[in-house]
């Protein structure tokens, strides 16, 4: 890849944070961040009170039957890990290949993994009929299940994936705790406790930036896991449409173009909001995630074409009548849908420059999430509507499988609950990691926060 | 009575015939003598505590006989624990020596659905649930429509058994496989895994008499069922630990339904008892969907020279009315 940013001068760079003087602290919510977190935490509440009423009455609440006994709440968890995957794409794929664009996206990509994955871990037990037994995991767990390996491989990146976030955010905390004034006592204390008395030394960046050479080694084979082990929950199965031996790399090939395409969104979001960061997050950076969208677009594609395409070419049996289903059958609006807006669309337009632009390269983000999250449901349920054995004798209500409104509002808690995490890392840390940002254009970090240590 | 399975086993003949007295006399019991914190069973074998106090209970006796006892002979006894199924780290072992096999003959299926109901009363089963279906197949639109009983397959590599993370279901010894349902996390894998839509789940707290709240579970009744855990057909244990056929082959009005022990090499109908492997070679039987690997212990003879015409008349309004 090419340099985007030219290499600045010390001086320059002071004069770069100067510039951005208190910008690059966490700001207060305006009214929109008001009304925003209202809405997420109503969307919230209104997903517990239901999640409660489901942990009274037991799963019947949901749309579920024996037939569909896996639903959006699986779908669901599918679409976070895909999400989740994000972080492990942007701060450590591209920090090993010496991307130079990078440092100004890599909170930004580590949040969303984080968020991601905490909501994946809480939407599974969400799905368990027996909550209350989860502790069997660890007195009676058998290795030999690939939910095993799942749940050891979920907490395993959850852990990494906080520290990938936590080691950089340090002398962020600290400048936090050092500029902040008027803040509320507890949120200083915040800072003081989370920054583990940074102080800007250059041991201390020594000892940071090796932990994160080391974790982005680390997580890269546990990020794979976690998208390939999700797709073994299905593919070790025999089920039609789940029997596959390309389900791993095509549920790793989807989950980075929808990981990429959420960091998108969030740049432009985070660029909306405030003023000055279209300075540090430049049309360019744009440009290269749109180029690097299109790309995992095309490796989705080619995935696409070997899991459905080479199947539909022989319509073997069961198999077939399962992807008859998709391509004309009852779910054949969603599949084409989803195919054309999650991927043809977003694949043509992020060729052209002019489809890289902020705004049309955002739209295009949000198709990609959108139909990301369609074709999780579309993986988990029309499969299971087709058994191998016919469905007879069976309640009317085991035929179809339409999610209830409280499947609906606990599935949008979640949801909501990864975008208030995501917003409230912004409302109190600095989403844009200054140190490595002014590192990446030819700057000692610890140049600058000296200097800044010295302005007060 | 005794807890231990040995113990059981030695006695069940004769028990089994005072069991079932003591059932009746204990809800008659509870019916008769009001109040029904402590419940009071008639006992055939032992001393009256007391001397007799005059007071005379009216008990229903097994025959339908209403007697009159006096009070003292009635003695508190702790509530009926289960029908004859052990604990359930007991019920992991299964019965020494034997390795059960099902033949089912398609060709005497006539879709009575008697095996199915007496399914549904020995496990308690609300109509929605339903352990063993009889499915309508065919196989290409110009071969001939059948029935094909479906109970579960008890496979010898069950996937649902490979795929559960806490142990909760297993394969024993015997070749059956049953479900701890105090230990089941309700992550339904087992339902994904199984090939052959044997498993239903509790999608919410299952419908049983009340009375079965008070029994000790065991995996070998599957009763009482729980919510939020998977359940299905389980061979009926009970019922083999007492040397006894499962409740859907002795309900069966054609014999359709052939059960015994590989090892022995012998399978029963209740009428007529048979060499098992030569009754495979004979009726040329297989398994369903042996290509998937899982090595069923249920074989079908396949539905050639049949006992009843296929009629399907009220075929829909069975599917309907379930």
């Amino acid at each position: 890849m090419e340099e985007t940013n030219k290499h600045m001068s010390e001086k320059e760079a002071i004069e770069m944070l100067h510039h951005y003087n208190d910008d690059l602290l966490p700001q207060k919510f305006g009214k929109a961040g008001k009304i925003w977190v209202v809405f997420l935490v109503a969307v919230i509440v209104f997903g517990l009170y239901n999640y409660v009423i489901q942990l009274k009455k037991g799963l019947s609440i949901t749309g579920l039957s024996d037939t569909v006994s896996w639903g959006i709440y699986i779908s669901n968890f599918v679409f976070f890990v895909a999400v989740s995957l994000v972080g492990s794409l942007i701060t450590a794929v591209l920090n090993l290949l010496n991307v130079s664009w990078r440092a100004p996206i890599t909170r930004m990509a580590e949040i969303i993994a984080v968020a991601g994955i905490i909501f994946a871990g809480l939407i599974i037990i969400v799905d368990m009929g027996r909550p209350d037994r989860i502790i069997n995991m660890f007195i009676h767990g058998r290795i030999q299940s690939p939910i095993m390996w799942d749940v050891i491989v979920v907490t395993t990146y959850m852990t990494i994936s906080l520290l990938f976030l936590y080691f950089p955010l340090l002398p962020g905390i600290s400048f936090c705790r050092d500029r902040m004034k008027n803040i509320p006592k507890w949120q200083h204390k915040m800072y003081k406790i989370l920054a583990l008395g940074w102080n800007n030394k250059p041991a201390q960046y020594k000892m940071v930036k090796k932990a994160i050479t080391i974790l982005s080694v680390l997580i890269i084979p546990v990020a794979l896991s976690i998208h390939t082990v999700t797709s073994w929950l299905f593919a070790t199965t025999y089920r039609p449409g789940w029997d596959s031996t390309n389900f791993g790399a095509y549920f790793v090939a989807g989950a980075f173009m929808v990981g990429a395409a959420a960091v998108i969104a969030g740049m432009y979001v985070i660029r909306h909001f405030y003023n000055k960061y279209d300075e540090l997050i430049t049309d360019k950076h744009f440009d290269r995630m749109g180029r690097l969208l299109v790309l995992l677009s095309f490796i989705y594609l080619y995935f696409t074409i070997n899991e459905y395409f080479i199947p539909g070419y022989k319509m073997k049996g069961d198999e077939g009548a399962h992807l008859k289903e998709l391509f004309i059958g009852h779910y054949a609006p969603m599949f084409w849908l989803v195919q054309i807006f999650g991927m043809f669309i977003p694949i043509i337009v992020l060729l052209f420059p002019q489809g890289r632009k902020p705004r049309s390269i955002f739209l295009m983000s949000v198709f990609v999430i959108i139909g990301a999250w369609f074709k999780r449901y579309l993986i988990v349920i029309p499969t299971m509507l087709h058994p191998f054995l016919p469905l007879q004798q069976v309640p009317e209500s085991a035929k179809h499988y339409t999610a209830t409104l409280a499947e609906w509002s606990i599935t949008g808690a979640s949801l909501a609950g990864a975008l208030l995490v995501i917003t409230l890392f912004i409302r109190y840390f600095p989403i844009i990691s200054i140190w490595e940002v002014a590192e990446e254009r030819g700057v000692s970090h610890y140049t600058i926060y000296k200097h800044l240590n010295e302005q007060e | 009575m005794s807890q231990k399975p040995d113990d059981q086993n030695k006695h069940d003949d004769a028990a089994s015939g005072r069991r079932n007295f003591l059932k009746l006399g204990f809800l008659t019991a509870g019916l008769t003598i009001a109040g029904g914190g402590i419940q009071k069973v008639l006992s055939d074998q032992e001393e009256p505590a007391n001397k007799e106090t005059g007071e005379k209970v009216k008990l229903l006796t097994p025959d339908g006989k209403l007697v009159e006892v006096d009070s003292a002979y009635l003695k508190e006894h702790s509530h009926p624990k289960h029908h004859c199924g052990a604990s359930p780290d007991e019920s992991r072992v299964g019965v020494p020596g034997k390795k059960y096999v099902m033949v089912i003959d398609l060709s005497r299926c006539k879709n009575a659905l008697k095996c199915q109901k007496a399914c549904q009363k020995h496990h308690l089963l609300p109509a929605q649930d339903k352990w063993l279906k009889v499915y309508k197949m065919q196989d290409t639109e110009d071969t001939a429509p059948y029935w094909m009983p479906k109970p579960c397959l008890h496979c010898d590599k069950p996937p649902c058994v490979k795929v559960c993370p806490v142990d909760a279901t297993f394969k024993r010894e015997d070749g059956l496989v049953l479900i701890d349902n105090e230990r089941c996390i309700g992550c339904r894998f087992c339902m994904a895994a199984c090939p052959y839509s044997t498993r239903t789940f509790n999608w919410e707290e299952p419908q049983q008499p009340e009375y079965v709240n008070e029994m000790v579970y065991s995996p070998e009744t599957s009763t009482p069922r729980k919510k939020g855990t998977v359940e299905k057909c389980d061979f009926c244990p009970d019922m083999l630990k007492q040397g006894k056929l499962p409740h859907c082959v002795t309900a069966c009005p054609n014999g359709v339904y052939y059960f015994g022990d590989a090892n022995e090499d012998t399978v029963t109908n209740g009428d007529e008892t048979l060499r098992f492997k030569q009754l495979l070679k004979d009726k040329a039987a297989y398994r369903y969907m042996e290509s998937l690997g899982t090595e069923p212990s249920v074989y079908y003879l396949p539905p050639v020279n049949r006992l009843f015409p296929f009629v399907d008349s009220n075929g829909e309004e069975k599917e309907s009315d379930s």
